[in-house]
């Protein structure tokens, strides 16, 4: 079996599963958010739910329109807060909120080879821990909070190897892309994507966050990482402390897939041939090289690229994707010293208090206000056009998140191209989408 | 179950975003989100469809994020059924678990907007009123037919705990 189809075996109760089969597995975490918890809890109350399975295992985080953006959204949270309250689950509200994929594997509540579920897609992020976590409705999280349970079918496993060696400034971001651009779409639907091989085992924890972060963007439902000592590192001092009552022993089942194992398809991606990439709109599919871009070399594919550069109104580095510390790390270093292009608008958002205090702390915040960014709280915000940073018609904007849709971050005829915080930073210092190279040169 | 509708037809990875945009996902009621369903892509959608129309699409239909939104908001309008290639994972769900219902079917791009179907859904037989066609669309796992005629997934829960049988 797979690493994903053993730890569905373990939790349905099996000693076996196969693709394709439907199982009732028995669920470790579910999350829900202050977009999907309103209607989940709505559901939980319509059908009589008087108690939640177990409240320690359900987590609301409420990130998206937070600080509360208008007054439903206002009222969504007091809601949610009145049903954690009364049921006694995890709450993160206010100060101690971050987006929610990067603060649950902070908060030490996403454990290797534990099943979890998330109304929110990008809940397939903490496969980088070795963990089955899939994104799914808010009706299927009013089902877990009264059952504990959810039907799953047994995805089949597309397993990728990554070889070679990163070139500069090539990241998990680029990676992901790129795959993206190979996979399509829909190239993953209903699969599982394993992510192995030697660039894999290489890469720090925060890229693997975002290499699984971005696997719902090309259909699957999930993505996933074996555990290795980079994640054991990263989870040392986290887990203990917050993961009593929800495992047994406080050790965690460590699950790798048979080497003779069936899998749907073995993809293998020579990394020596990744070059920096960026999605131009309306699709994370949509992928090219930066420096394709710069040369007009992209010219038919995008028609308002046509021939020139692609000048940006905004830069948005942040979000469950690229809003790590690592990552404020590298754009504080190309920002050194420099100015914001003139009239255009950089926002900078740590995903966690955590991580933005300890950014304060290292003076990332300082170098960012005085490059001219605005820092603003953990929040999705704008990442799928919820409030700060709207784009106006005809508005162009390049951003860390994973999704690029029409309309996705405000009005239906702005443009969103997604690439990595080295490129989201190099490009809101020129105005257009550069490469970290052209740094070098004087400006 | 058969469902008889004028069609709406759009293309391929029609996403959540444009189905319902975040800006409306404060909104719970499913006839409020309906107004402004597929507004991304056409601003007069919601007012142009009639109750029990039918949502034809391509490949990919509801790929994006979770939002339940996005089947309620389709259901909120009127729309009786959607009828697409593929369906990305997390709507097909959603749509099953609140009983909207859908269909996968290859053929989708024999039909065109302002078609009038009539759909046997228990037989997953698309019959094309407009040009005399029929075309058979994929059936539905036992599994998911359990849910989808126990008229979603809290009611399938419920009687699950209770003991009564889910069969059709």
């Amino acid at each position: 079996m797979t690493i994903s189809e053993k730890i569905l075996a373990a939790h349905s109760g099996k000693k076996e599963v196969k693709a394709g089969e439907f199982i009732q597995a028995k669920v470790d975490l579910a999350l829900g958010n202050d977009i999907t918890a309103p209607l989940a809890i709505k559901e939980f109350y319509q059908v009589d739910g008087k108690k939640v399975f177990d409240p320690k295992k359900i987590v609301f985080v409420l990130d998206h329109f937070t600080p509360n953006k208008d007054i439903l959204s206002a009222e969504n949270c007091k809601f949610i807060r009145q049903f954690a309250q009364e049921q006694g689950t995890n709450l993160y509200s206010g100060g101690n909120c971050g987006i929610e994929h990067a603060l649950l594997p902070e908060e030490g509540l996403v454990i290797p080879g534990s099943l979890i579920i998330g109304a929110d897609s990008h809940t397939c992020t903490y496969g980088a821990l070795g963990a089955f976590a899939c994104g799914v409705g808010s009706t299927d999280l009013a089902a877990v909070m009264l059952t504990g349970e959810i039907w799953l079918r047994v995805p089949e496993t597309i397993k990728i190897i990554y070889y070679g060696k990163l070139q500069p400034w090539v990241s998990g971001k680029d990676l992901i892309l790129y795959t993206i651009g190979k996979l399509g779409v829909e190239g993953a639907n209903y699969c599982a994507l394993e992510f192995t091989g030697e660039v894999i085992t290489s890469l720090p924890q925060n890229e693997r966050f975002t290499i699984c972060n971005m696997a719902v963007e090309a259909g699957a439902k999930n993505g996933i990482i074996e555990l290795d000592d980079i994640t054991s590192a990263y989870l040392t001092g986290k887990t203990k402390q917050n993961y009593q009552g929800m495992h047994r022993s406080g050790a965690y089942q460590v699950y790798r897939s048979d080497s003779l194992t069936h899998y749907k398809e073995i993809i293998e991606i020579d990394c020596n041939k990744v070059e920096l990439q960026v999605a131009y709109p309306s699709s994370p599919a949509n992928v090219h090289p930066v420096r394709a871009s710069l040369s007009g070399l992209s010219n038919g594919v995008n028609p308002v690229s046509r021939g020139e550069k692609i000048y940006l109104d905004q830069v948005v580095i942040g979000s469950c994707t690229n809003g790590w510390l690592e990552d404020l790390r590298i754009v504080a270093k190309i920002l050194n010293g420099k100015k914001v292009y003139p009239g255009l608008r950089l926002l900078i958002i740590p995903a966690t208090p955590k991580i933005y205090l300890t950014a304060l702390k290292e003076g990332l915040i300082e170098i960012f206000l005085n490059a001219g960014a605005v820092v603003a709280p953990p929040t999705c915000g704008p990442c799928l056009g919820g409030h700060l940073g709207i784009l106006a018609q005809g508005e162009r904007c390049l951003s860390t998140t994973n999704r690029n849709f029409r309309g996705r971050m405000g009005h239906p005829e702005s443009e969103v191209y997604l690439a990595s915080p080295a490129v989201a930073a190099v490009s809101a210092v020129f105005g257009r989408i550069a490469h970290p190279d052209e740094t070098i040169q004087a400006r | 179950m058969v469902i008889r509708g004028k069609v709406h037809k759009y293309g391929d990875d029609i996403d959540t975003d444009v189905i319902i945009p975040a800006r409306y996902l404060n909104i719970l009621d499913e006839k409020e989100l309906g107004k402004h369903c597929l507004e991304a892509l056409n601003p007069e959608f919601a007012k142009k469809v009639s109750t029990g129309d039918i949502l034809v699409a391509g490949k990919n239909f509801g790929c994006g994020s979770s939002r339940e939104q996005a089947p309620r908001a389709i259901k909120g309008c009127g729309i009786s059924l959607v009828i697409a290639k593929s369906f990305a994972r997390i709507f097909f769900r959603n749509a099953i678990n609140i009983g909207l219902p859908i269909l996968e079917l290859e053929k989708t791009d024999r039909i065109s907007t302002g078609d009038e179907l009539e759909v046997d859904l228990s037989q997953g037989v698309v019959h094309n009123r407009t040009h005399g066609l029929n075309y058979k669309g994929k059936e539905f796992s036992p599994f998911i037919l359990e849910i989808i005629s126990a008229g979603g997934l809290l009611n399938y829960v419920q009687r699950k705990k209770k003991g009564t049988p889910c069969t059709r």
